[in-house]
This record gives structure tokens, C-alpha cells and sequence, in this order.
């Protein structure tokens, strides 16, 4: 499915790269022993190397490393086993030393690949450029005072990988489809909790339009958009913004600019002139970055499934369809709760009731599945109650609901409520004979011919047993005695 | 006795044997300070009070009878480089004028886990930028030598630590730290009379002590002899987890290595350092060297350091683009000076406009434009590879030979107002130290002798990297055999 940009003369191609800035999970900052945890009173996770005091010295943290290492493994891509930390200069109030150290010529992941699925089905494979480590800024708040602003350092230090794609996207959709599998990658592997609210994942987007068969044109980067959706808004707006400069006969120009989402444009935020100069060189105080092979296989025996192979074996294993196995691994703990109530039963069932009514249920409730009214054991303990024959599908249903009301287990509402499923012939067979009895003239019609009403009848039965008639034996004794 | 008099070796033994206590020691030094920095202008900040009570807990040590540490009571001066807690930081600079760490730097940590006593922070060049300890926002710092028969004529004593070198060639502190960047200790210490040694890059933690160029920033000890150098260094030198680039090698006793004979020893002549225009006495005063360390039992052997020339220009992109960075963080946000602007880019340019002298802007300024898109390849990245050259002639020249001599600096010291109108001119001072910097390996100015003029000559001893011990035993020899016992006409025993 080709995204294309209807323009006056014809169709426009969208190409799109991300530069992905995830805040890497761990205890401690990147270069200083400060927590890295978010939130806390301002300026309270700050040591004085953070605060760039004199004579204070960057150490590399080793956990940040492994981190950026098992992001690298994660998406496929080279570890450098030796990289390198630049410093790249400018003034800002809430940069305390002057220089952000980042890597820049010599990243310590090289080229991977993202595995994406669109809508439709189709896959398409979205190239990794680089990943690399850096330290993120703190942050400063001009809200607080009418004339003067202040400085929270708490996230100054704090460890990002920069998550670099190739310019490989085509339509904001496969944007969207990116960001969303990166997102679960990181949080997979727990080198990021892809929490975009809080800023712990934010995107720089690179945009530019061509004709079809056309080199690249001039891109603009959109900065710090903060979520998939904007992201794909930004995009969407960008790139027809493009296409009418240059149809108009002008020539869009290389510059930073800012998505506004509540009047869905971007804005200028500077030119190409107005660039930095980052004057980047290799920070002094850090040596090259080296690290053994044998480390980098250890991490990589210690990785987590990830999606794809958890998906696959979900499918191969469990025999449950591409589709279900998909949005059950759209997130580890989902995931989790599956293959918790499938372990020993009937896994297409239990895919069924956890994708259907379960899912269903947390919706309505605004629960996630770590506060799951319901947990992954008593669904099962459904799950066997319907599978042993005590209770049938639909009142399973009801049992269900009641267990989301007030937290019994399956066995307690079924005894609680008298709802064990009737399998005595002897019932079945009087509850037919009455429900003939009170439609004669509908038994009629099925006689000279009208076999639909066939339903009919079976859900007049099921309705006077209370729903809890056996249905493959409700069926025979209606076929028998029709 | 004079105390002030004594080396950092006898006074330990002094205080060994109770002639005298560490309170006595510690304050004939400071009388010495309170009469004469006044006209040397060696200390910015002087600690009487901490001093004596660090040298009252120093003699509680050595009356307690056990082995207390060599330094133990020994007054000393601490360049106003190194961050001191709790005690005024300002490395010369306006921008520091006020600052107090809160926390103490490695090196002097070192020093004080030892038992020294600090008796204030010496005057240095502004951010340690500077040959000559002029561009002190503290004023400048008087060299304690004249020359002969002209008591008027105020010299230099050499810099960037050139407060370190006029207090201990004075007799203020019995020894000092230094930092050498580009030969900010050899320098001072030729021009003072003293010795002084530049270790190896990465053997002296560079945690809490100010940086000026990460790259070449090496602390070491100035001290009246090459054994009390030997001694200091001991102390002050280790492995720091906190220095990513200190280096994780065992040290070893330096003063032992001071006694060590040199016979079979190779010593290189560099024939590149003999710089067309060299005052003869200089030359001869190497000369001179050359002969000690033959007498000596060394093998004198012509070597070749063929990237020498490019040395000094190589040395003047790598220190000031790595300065213009280390320096961004005085910015007025956080500590510091601050001069109050209408907007964030007024208060960065009102306060570092303020709060740096001419030479720091100079260097700031020359290393943002070595650093510039469009230049940093022909200047920085190009300077990068040529520091690796004059590394590999190093490297090449210690397979042949075990150490380098040559002269510390072109010249004896001068007086102030001399070269000052040109910086490059001032900055050839450093021509014979750079390329050890620029190879990170050790480096040390013993006394040889006196210029024509009366003045101290020194000679320089270069070592292979963390080969200080060949250092210290070819200085030694050649502080036997030059039998310096000049002193400065400017120092404590003379009222």
C-alpha cells in the first residue's frame, strides 16, 4: 500500500527517518553515581559532576553500557566493541558543563534492523543507522517566576540512546508502526520504559517529499515530538507543506523546525544558518570506550524473547492464528498472562476469552493487566470449568462478569449460584417436549420445510433451563425428536 | 638552624628525633610568608591558622611514636589549582575569586592522608594559560632571584606555577604542587632554581584539580632537591577510579630510585633542540650536562625527534580547543561569578567577559576556531595527528635509549615587561617542554648551573612513560654533580 501525496502535477513520495531518544533504565547517571530515577524534588538527584563543578570528572557507567549493548542485540544490529565519547558544545543554561558528551563518529551500535507490520499485513524492514550513548540535558522552567527561570538538574546526566533509522519510512503509518515495535523492543528488553508522557522517549523526525524514481530533496527535522500520534500528524502536515513550496516553483529549506499539534502545523524554530556550530571532538577526560566480546555474548545469552521469536512460537506452539498471537505480544506482561492461562489447557480458548471478553473487561474497567481485577490463574480455573464440561460458553460469560465484580473464583459463583451446566437427558429431553408443546405452530413451519427455526428452538430450550442446558445435547434431543 | 632551610628528606629526620616540633617547622615557614609575600606575591591565599592546627595533630602523630608518614608536619604550598575544601579555589581567575569547594582533590588528599601541612594556595597563571605568572588576576608573582648586581630588576619566575616555584625557591614552603601542561612546572622550576617533575599523564589523578587542556593537565611536586620531588611524588601519584584517564600502575619508591647508579645508561641527544639562536650558555650549560652524565657512567647516544618542530604549533590548537571547551562551564549559571544580563546570552557574555582575562579569552577564543566547522580538519584533527608523530619519536627514540637530555627553557628568566607584548614570543618559552607533554611522558628541570647573568639554568631529564625511577636517578646524578647550592637573593633567612 503506497502512501502517496496527491500534488497538482501528480503524486509525491514521503520519506521519513527517526532519530529515537530513549532514556536508558538504570540506577545511576551516566557518567556520575546521581539517581537517575524520574521525578524527586528538583535539583535532589544532582552530584557535582552533574553540576559541572571544577575539577569534577566523567566515569562511565558500566549498566548504561550493557544497557545500549542489549538495545543493539535487540535490534539486530553491530556492537563497536570499541567506540568513542565526544563532547558537543553549546551554551545552555541547563547544560552545567557546556558540552553534552555524546558519541558522534564512533557510536557504539552500528547498523540494525526493525522488522515493522502495517494495517494491511504486509511487513517491511526499517534500517537501523546507529545507536549511540549521551547524556540529557536538565531542564529549565520559565513558568515559575515572572522575570527570572529556573533549573532542574535532576535529569541533567541522565543516560539516552540515540536510536538513529535509516531514512527508510514511507507514510506516517509505517512512522507510527516503528515507533510502536521499537518502543516494544525497549521496553522487552528493559533498556527503556518508552514512556513518551514523561519524556523518557522522544522523537526527531526527519521529513523530505520526492518524485517517484527522485534522489532525496532537502529534509527538515521536527523536534522533540512527544508521541506516535503527533508524530504522525507532523508528518502528515510537514510533508504537504513541502509539497505546495515546491509546486509553488520555491525550494524548501534545511532547518530545524517545531510541531504544534493544536493548530496541526510546523514552525520554524531555526535555519541552517542559524545552526550550531557543535564544534565536536573526543572528550579529553574519557578514554575510548572498549569492550570484550565475551561481555557482549554474555549479555546476549541473557536476553529476553523478544516479540518476533515470541510471536512465532506462539503461533507454532499454541497453534493460535498470526493475528491473535500478535496482539498477545504487544506487551511482555500480556504476553505473560497468556502463556499463564494457556500452560495446560486448550491455548486457542484461552487466547479467545484473554484477546475477547478479558481485554473487553479492562477496557471498560480502565484496569491494566498488572491491576487485573481477574488474574491469569482464576481465568484459567474458568478456562477448566468450561473445558471439563461444568458450565457451558455463554454462562461462562456470566460467571466471568461476576468474577470481575467481586473477585470470587469461577467454582465459588458456579456453586454460589447453582450454574453447573445440565447434561441429565432426562431434563433435557422435558424441556424439549415443552417447548414443542407451547409452539405448535411454529413446530409446523419446521416440519413443512423451514429448517432455520432449528436455532429457534435450541434457544428456547437453553432459555428455559437457564442457560445452563448442555448445548451438544440439547441439540440431539431436539434433532431426535424433530 | 634555619628550619626554613632545611630539605623536605632532613626535616623529616628532625622531626623524627624531636629537635624540633612540626608547630615549629610550620611556623618559621609562615613567619617567612608573612614577611615576604608581600613582595613575592607567591600565595593568593595563606592558611596560618589551619596550618598550625595541622601541624599540632602532625606532632601528636610523631610523638606517638610510631612510624608516622614521611610528610608527616611538613609545610607545603598547594597551587590554587588544586580544589581544597573549604578552603577559597580560584585559579587566578575573577571568575573564581569566591569560590569554595566543597570537596578536595586527589592529589592533595594524598598529600594530607601523609601528614603534610598546607600552608596556603600559590599564585599561578590565570587557569594555568601563561609562562611567566603575569596574567594572575591576583597580580604577578616576583621571582625571589636577581640578576647579579641589579637588586631593582623584577623577574619573572616562570609559570603557569610560578607561585609554587617563588615560594619554595624563597624558602616559604619546603615544597609545592604543580600542574604542567605544556611545561608549567619544568619552566617555573628552571627559572627558580628548583626541581621540579611532570610525571607521566595518568599517574597523578586529575579528580578536583581545575582543568585547562584534559589532555596534557599532569599534577607534580616542585621541591628543592630531586629526593624531595621523589617523595612528593610518592604521595601524590596513584590510580583514581574517579580520573577515567589515571592509570591503574603500582608506584614505586621513587626515592630509592634517586641512589640508583647510572652506569650503562643510554641518554639520547635530541638534535632537534639545538634551536638555531640557542644563548650560548644554555648550550653550554647542556653541554655541561652531557659531561656529568658521561662522567657518570652513561652512554651518550644522538638521537632524532624529527616532529620536534611542530611541537609548540601543534601544542597551541590541541591546549586552547581543549580549554575553550573545559572553560564553558564558568557561565555564571551555578557557581562563580556572575554578572547579571537582560537575557541568558548577556549574563554568559557579561560575566565570562568579566570574569576571564586577555590570555583566557585569547585561548578560548583560538580554540573555538580550531574547533569550527570548515577548520577543524586543517587545525584540530591535523594537530591530533601530529601529536601522534612526535609520540611515535619518542617511542622510537626510548628503543634506543633509556632517557632524553636537554635544556628546560631557552632561557634564564626575565624580567617583567619583557615579551609581553607578543604572545607567541612568550609562548616559545615553552618550546622545550611541549613535545614531552604532547607524548604525556615524564619529564623533569633539575638546577644546573647559573647563567652569565646569575641566574638558574635548568636541565631537563625525559623518561619513558611511567618510567619516572630512570628520571629521578639521572637527575639526581646530575644535581651531584652541578652541586647546586645557589639561593635566591629574595628568601626567609634574609631580613
Amino acid at each position: 500500500m503506497t502512501y502517496l501525496i496527491e500534488g497538482r502535477d501528480g503524486p509525491w513520495e514521503l520519506v521519513v527517518g527517526l532519530e529515537v531518544h530513549a532514556q536508558v533504565i538504570s540506577r545511576s547517571k551516566l557518567f556520575s553515581g546521581a539517581s537517575a530515577s524520574y521525578g524527586g524534588e528538583p535539583n535532589t538527584h544532582v552530584s557535582l559532576v552533574d553540576a559541572g563543578f571544577p575539577g569534577m570528572l566523567p566515569v562511565i557507567n558500566r549498566e548504561c553500557v550493557a544497557q545500549a549493548v542489549r538495545t543493539g542485540l535487540g535490534l539486530k544490529a553491530r556492537v563497536n566493541l570499541e567506540s568513542r565519547f565526544d563532547r558537543k558544545n553549546y551554551f545552555y543554561a541547563d547544560l552545567p558543563t557546556g558540552y553534552q558528551i555524546s558519541q558522534f563518529t564512533h557510536p557504539i551500535i552500528g547498523e540494525g534492523a526493525v522488522e515493522i507490520e502495517l494495517v494491511d499485513g504486509s511487513t517491511r524492514v526499517i534500517g537501523i543507522t546507529r545507536l549511540h550513548l549521551e547524556q540529557d540535558a536538565g531542564k529549565s522552567m520559565h513558568d515559575q517566576d515572572p522575570a527570572r527561570s529556573f533549573i532542574d538538574l535532576n535529569r541533567a546526566g541522565v543516560a539516552l540512546m540515540e536510536i538513529v533509522s535509516e531514512p527508510d519510512i514511507r507514510s506516517p503509518e509505517e512512522a507510527g508502526a516503528y515507533l510502536r515495535k521499537l518502543r516494544m523492543i525497549l521496553r522487552y528488553l528493559g533498556t527503556c520504559d518508552g514512556n513518551m508522557e514523561e519524556g523518557s522517549m522522544r522523537a526527531d523526525v526527519n521529513v523530505s517529499v520526492r518524485k517517484a524514481g527522485e534522489p532525496f530533496r532537502t529534509r527538515c527535522e521536527i523536534k522533540n515530538v512527544n508521541s506516535i500520534r503527533y508524530v504522525m500528524q507532523a508528518i502528515e502536515v510537514e510533508a504537504v507543506r513541502q509539497v505546495e513550496i515546491w509546486e509553488s516553483g520555491g525550494s524548501v529549506d534545511q532547518e530545524t523546525r517545531l510541531f504544534d499539534p493544536a493548530r496541526s502545523e510546523t514552525r520554524s524554530l531555526r535555519s541552517k544558518e542559524d545552526a550550531h556550530d557543535y564544534r565536536y571532538f573526543p572528550d579529553p577526560d574519557l578514554l575510548p570506550l572498549v569492550i570484550e566480546e565475551a561481555w557482549v555474548q554474555e549479555l546476549a545469552s541473557h536476553l529476553p524473547e523478544l516479540p518476533d521469536a515470541k510471536r512465532q512460537r506462539f503461533q507454532d506452539e499454541y497453534g493460535i492464528p498470526r493475528y491473535d498471537a500478535g496482539v498477545l505480544v504487544a506487551e511482555q506482561p500480556t504476553a505473560d498472562f497468556y502463556e499463564t492461562v494457556a500452560r495446560g489447557r486448550d491455548p486457542r480458548l484461552a487466547a479467545n476469552w484473554v484477546i475477547g471478553d478479558f481485554f473487553a473487561a479492562l477496557n471498560r474497567t480502565g484496569r491494566t493487566i498488572q491491576d487485573s481485577p481477574i488474574s491469569a490463574e482464576a481465568l484459567g480455573g474458568m478456562l477448566d470449568l468450561i473445558t471439563d464440561g461444568t458450565i457451558n460458553g455463554k454462562i461462562a460469560k456470566d460467571v466471568f462478569e461476576e468474577m470481575l465484580a467481586n473477585g470470587e473464583t469461577a467454582a465459588e459463583i458456579v456453586e454460589r449460584k447453582g450454574l453447573r451446566q445440565v447434561t441429565d437427558t432426562g431434563a433435557i429431553d422435558a424441556a424439549v417436549q415443552a417447548v414443542l408443546d407451547k409452539n405448535p405452530d411454529k413446530l409446523a413451519e419446521y416440519r413443512s420445510g423451514k429448517d432455520k427455526l432449528f436455532g429457534f428452538f435450541v434457544g428456547q430450550v437453553m432459555k428455559a433451563m437457564a442457560g445452563k442446558g448442555n448445548p451438544a445435547l440439547v441439540n440431539e434431543a431436539l434433532k431426535k425428536v424433530l | 638552624m634555619m628550619l626554613t632551610e632545611l630539605t623536605i628528606a632532613a626535616a623529616h629526620e628532625g622531626l623524627r628525633r624531636r629537635d624540633f616540633s612540626a608547630e615549629e617547622l610550620v611556623g618559621a615557614h609562615l613567619a617567612a610568608i608573612d614577611r615576604l609575600n608581600g613582595r613575592l606575591n607567591a600565595f593568593i591565599t595563606v592558611t596560618p591558622e589551619q596550618a598550625l592546627a595541622a601541624a599540632r595533630r602532625a606532632d601528636a602523630i610523631l610523638a606517638g611514636g610510631e612510624e608516622a608518614p614521611v610528610l608527616t608536619g611538613i609545610p607545603l604550598g598547594i597551587k590554587d589549582l588544586f580544589c581544597t575544601d573549604g578552603v577559597r579555589t580560584t585559579a587566578a581567575s575573577r571568575m573564581l575569586e569566591e569560590f569554595v569547594p566543597p570537596y578536595e582533590s586527589t592529589v592533595t588528599a594524598n598529600l594530607l592522608a601523609d601528614g603534610a601541612v598546607f600552608v596556603g594556595k600559590t599564585n599561578l597563571d590565570e587557569f594555568a594559560m601563561g609562562s611567566a605568572n603575569i596574567t594572575s588576576v591576583f597580580g604577578a608573582v616576583e621571582n625571589p632571584w636577581k640578576r647579579a648586581g641589579d637588586a631593582e630588576t623584577v623577574l619573572v619566575p616562570g609559570g603557569s606555577s610560578g607561585g609554587s616555584a617563588a615560594a619554595v625557591a624563597a624558602r616559604l614552603a619546603m615544597g609545592a604542587t604543580g600542574t604542567d601542561t605544556g611545561g608549567s612546572i619544568r619552566q617555573p622550576a628552571s627559572y627558580c632554581g628548583i626541581a621540579g617533575i611532570k610525571p607521566t599523564y595518568g599517574r597523578c589523578s586529575r579528580w578536583g584539580t581545575i582543568a585547562f587542556a584534559s589532555s596534557l593537565d599532569q599534577a607534580g611536586p616542585m621541591a628543592r632537591t630531586v629526593e624531595d620531588c621523589a617523595i612528593l611524588l610518592e604521595s601524590m601519584a596513584g590510580f583514581d577510579t574517579r580520573d577515567s584517564t589515571s592509570v591503574d600502575i603500582a608506584v614505586p619508591d621513587y626515592r630509592a630510585a634517586c641512589g640508583r647508579s647510572l652506569k650503562g645508561m643510554k641518554v639520547g641527544i635530541p638534535a632537534e633542540y639545538r634551536v638555531a639562536g640557542m644563548p650560548a650558555e644554555i648550550e653550554a650549560a647542556w653541554e655541561q650536562g652531557i659531561a656529568w652524565l658521561r662522567e657518570a657512567g652513561c652512554e651518550i647516544v644522538e638521537v632524532s625527534l624529527p616532529y620536534t618542530r611542530y611541537g609548540l604549533a601543534t601544542y597551541y590548537i590541541v591546549a586552547p580547543a581543549e580549554c575553550s571547551s573545559n572553560l564553558a562551564r564558568y557561565d555564571g549559571v551555578r557557581f562563580g561569578r556572575r554578572v547579571p544580563g537582560a537575557t541568558l546570552d548577556e549574563l554568559y557574555e557579561a560575566t565570562r567577559r568579566e570574569g576571564f582575562g586577555a590570555e583566557v579569552r585569547r585561548r578560548i577564543l583560538m580554540g573555538t576556531y580550531v574547533l569550527s566547522a570548515g577548520y577543524y580538519d586543517a587545525y584540530y584533527l591535523r594537530a591530533q595527528k601530529v601529536r601522534n608523530l612526535i609520540r611515535k619519536d619518542f617511542e622510537s627514540a626510548f628503543r634506543t635509549v633509556d632517557v632524553l637530555l636537554t635544556p628546560t627553557a631557552p632561557s634564564p628568566a626575565f624580567a617583567q615587561g619583557e615579551k609581553m607584548d607578543d604572545p607567541v614570543q612568550m609562548y616559545l618559552n615553552d618550546v622545550f617542554t611541549v613535545p614531552a607533554s604532547m607524548a604525556g611522558v615524564p619529564a623533569m628541570s633539575v638546577p644546573a648551573g647559573l647563567s652569565a647573568s646569575g641566574l638558574p639554568l635548568g636541565l631537563q631529564v625525559i623518561g619513558r612513560s611511567f618510567d619516572e625511577e630512570s628520571v629521578f636517578a639521572a637527575a639526581s646524578a646530575l644535581e651531584r654533580a652541578a652541586g647546586f647550592t645557589h639561593r635566591p637573593a629574595v628568601r626567609a633567612e634574609v631580613v
